[in-house]
């Protein structure tokens, strides 16, 4: 039977299908050329936003791979502020000092709900001070995902800052004359927001490769001047610390490791950033080069002291989420074993196979560890938000060894108490604490204490540890707390692990 | 001990302490801290530095204090070298101090 169209139309009809109305009835886009190639293309920030449909009381993102160095966040709150918009939630991936101006957004009524990693500076100040009506939402990396995935943080617009982007908006953070490297916090974004918008600081031809944030995703691409400072995106350099304490935390962390039994070829490593984490990693690669013990892959978080490994051969490949300085940026671009993921498949509990899971050895920090191996990295001494949860418990869940390393004071605020002002990571995923005047077992790991004691290091009682600390600083006079709370500590699984409340002036 | 000058010890730096003492005649001991662990330990703070200018003998001075989280024996030790500086003490006998 030849066709015929009346009989089709009827047949759709009868059926509950659709009907054909012409080949560009539902893809207006290709009517023109002009709007095929270039609909993506807006000239200022403000006509994006009006083409993304955004509402008071919508949800805007942002990712935080520019660090310090952000440009990005709080020129587009301006603007959405400058166009009258009130009561957005703002979730960015982290906040940092650089974003202490959304206080005035805050209390104007632009922004009056946060999701966040961690909370620094004045806004973490006065946050805890109580500006917000709503408490903020903490949440780890992969937590992140996790909250986004299951609804609770539903992005209506992200606006994600990138190196270079061609008009379609295949993007990345490590080709263009600034390089952040790493997009992986925004790779979550742009998958999932409704509407997305990449500002670039550099337009270049399609296609853009590699394409860590691709054309399937991007709504809307608005070249800006500039998207961050690269002086301020590093946060540490690959050079050995002077720093005597630093020296010495990091021999006994990279010997903790050597002894811990999972030191053997093939393992797997992750060291964050920091002067103690930064010499460990050149202590533990001595130690790898002169045993020759290959890591598999090392995971983060990169900075160049893991890069150095890699290129010495002493490390298989590296997954990297976010490149803390500009050696780790520019090896994700030049060398094919150092490669970009996601957070969903860095630390996302609930993905189906997150990188963390794969993890041997992990070096983390804290601000304070208590006699229960519960570690806050959130709040100060003086209960005021100053840090970030970032993947710290997820990697700690997930790893077979965790390593903290703290001092045992920072001046004379003892860092191993009896309680933590805040949990962010449970002290049963925490097997080792390392300090300057000894290390303590988490006693569920008897048999990594015996190796360690076997290889003479000073392990002690962590409540020896927590003596130590009293005599030599007294005990501190505890924060007075008001009832208010003022940021919900949520753990990866998305469950509430914590509060912290409004500190008392 | 007899203050005839303005004493200074110690620094800005982190875990150290800055005291700047000014003898006052008649005046007794005014003291003001300021200090980033003052919500933890100010009341300890200041007892450490009064109870020192007492065993000084030091009664009527004014004291500035810029802590920076200094353990007790280095309060005590810099108040002590600002009260030696202040009374014009230059030799010290170092194995008699406490």
């Amino acid at each position: 039977m030849s066709y015929d169209k009346k009989h089709v139309e009827s047949f759709s009809a009868e059926n509950g299908y659709k009907k054909f109305r012409g080949v560009f009835a539902e893809s207006p886009q290709l009517e023109s050329n002009e709007e095929k190639h270039h609909r993506k293309i807006f000239s200022s920030i403000e006509s994006a936003v009006a083409a993304s449909g955004l509402k008071d009381g919508g949800t805007i993102s942002f990712h935080h791979a520019f660090r310090e160095g952000d440009k990005v966040l709080m020129k587009v709150v301006k603007v959405l502020s400058d166009l009258g918009f009130k009561d957005l939630t703002i979730a960015s991936s982290s906040l940092l000092n650089c974003h202490d101006g959304l206080i005035e957004y805050i209390k104007t009524g632009v922004i009056t709900k946060i999701f966040t990693s961690g909370l620094r500076g004045e806004l973490g100040e006065a946050i805890s001070n109580g500006l917000m009506q709503t408490p903020v939402q903490i949440h780890s990396h992969g937590g992140r995902v996790h909250l986004i995935q299951s609804g609770e943080l539903a992005i209506d617009v992200a606006f994600l800052g990138v190196a270079s982007s061609d008009e379609f908006g295949n993007a990345n953070g490590s080709h263009g004359q600034l390089s952040c490297g790493s997009l992986g916090y925004a790779k979550v974004d742009a998958q999932h927001a409704r509407y997305v918008v990449v500002l670039t600081q550099e337009l270049v031809d399609f296609p853009n490769y590699p394409a860590s944030l691709s054309q399937d995703q991007v709504d809307a691409v608005v070249t800006v001047e500039e998207v961050g400072d690269p002086s301020l995106i590093s946060v540490g350099a690959a050079r050995l610390t002077k720093n005597p304490r630093d020296l010495l935390l990091a021999r006994i962390a990279a010997s903790v490791i050597e002894h811990s039994g999972y030191f053997k070829t093939g393992f797997s490593l992750q060291t964050g950033s920091g002067g103690a984490a930064t010499a460990t990693t050149i202590f533990l690669g001595e130690k790898m080069t002169q045993q020759n013990i290959k890591a598999g892959f090392a995971l983060g978080g990169v900075t160049g002291s893991i890069v150095d490994l890699l290129k010495k051969g002493m490390i298989g490949a590296i997954a990297d989420v976010q490149s803390f300085d500009i050696d780790a940026a520019q090896s994700l671009r030049d060398n094919p074993a150092h490669n970009e993921i996601s957070a969903n498949q860095y630390a996302n509990a609930s993905s189906k196979g997150a990188y963390v899971d794969r993890v041997d050895v992990v070096l983390l920090s804290a601000l304070e560890v208590d006699i229960d191996f519960n570690v806050n990295v959130l709040t100060g001494s003086d209960g005021v938000l100053r840090g970030a949860s970032g993947g710290h418990c997820d990697v700690a869940a997930a790893a077979n060894l965790t390593v903290i390393v703290t001092p045992l004071l920072r001046s004379r605020i003892p860092c191993v108490v009896n309680s933590v002002n805040t949990v962010v990571t449970p002290g049963q995923t925490v097997d080792v604490v390392v300090t300057d005047h000894g290390i303590a077992v988490n006693p569920n790991k008897p048999l990594l204490e015996k190796r360690l004691r076997d290889a003479r290091l000073p392990v002690m009682n962590i409540s020896s540890l927590r003596d130590i600390a009293i005599a030599r600083a007294g005990t501190p006079k505890p924060i007075e707390y008001l009832d208010k709370v003022v940021a919900i500590v949520r753990y990866r699984d998305g469950t509430v692990l914590d509060v912290v409340r409004q500190v008392k002036r | 001990m007899n203050l005839i000058q303005k004493g200074i010890a110690g620094t800005l730096e982190s875990s150290d302490i800055l005291v700047i003492i000014n003898p006052q005649a008649g005046g007794g001991v005014q003291l003001s801290l300021q200090s980033k662990v003052e919500k933890q330990f100010g009341a300890t703070i200041r007892r450490v530095i009064v109870e020192k200018l007492e065993a000084l003998g030091v009664t009527d001075v004014v004291v500035d204090v810029k802590d920076q989280g200094a353990l007790d024996c280095v309060i005590a030790a810099r108040v002590q070298a600002a009260v030696y500086r202040a009374a014009g003490v230059d030799k010290v006998n170092y194995e008699v101090l406490s």
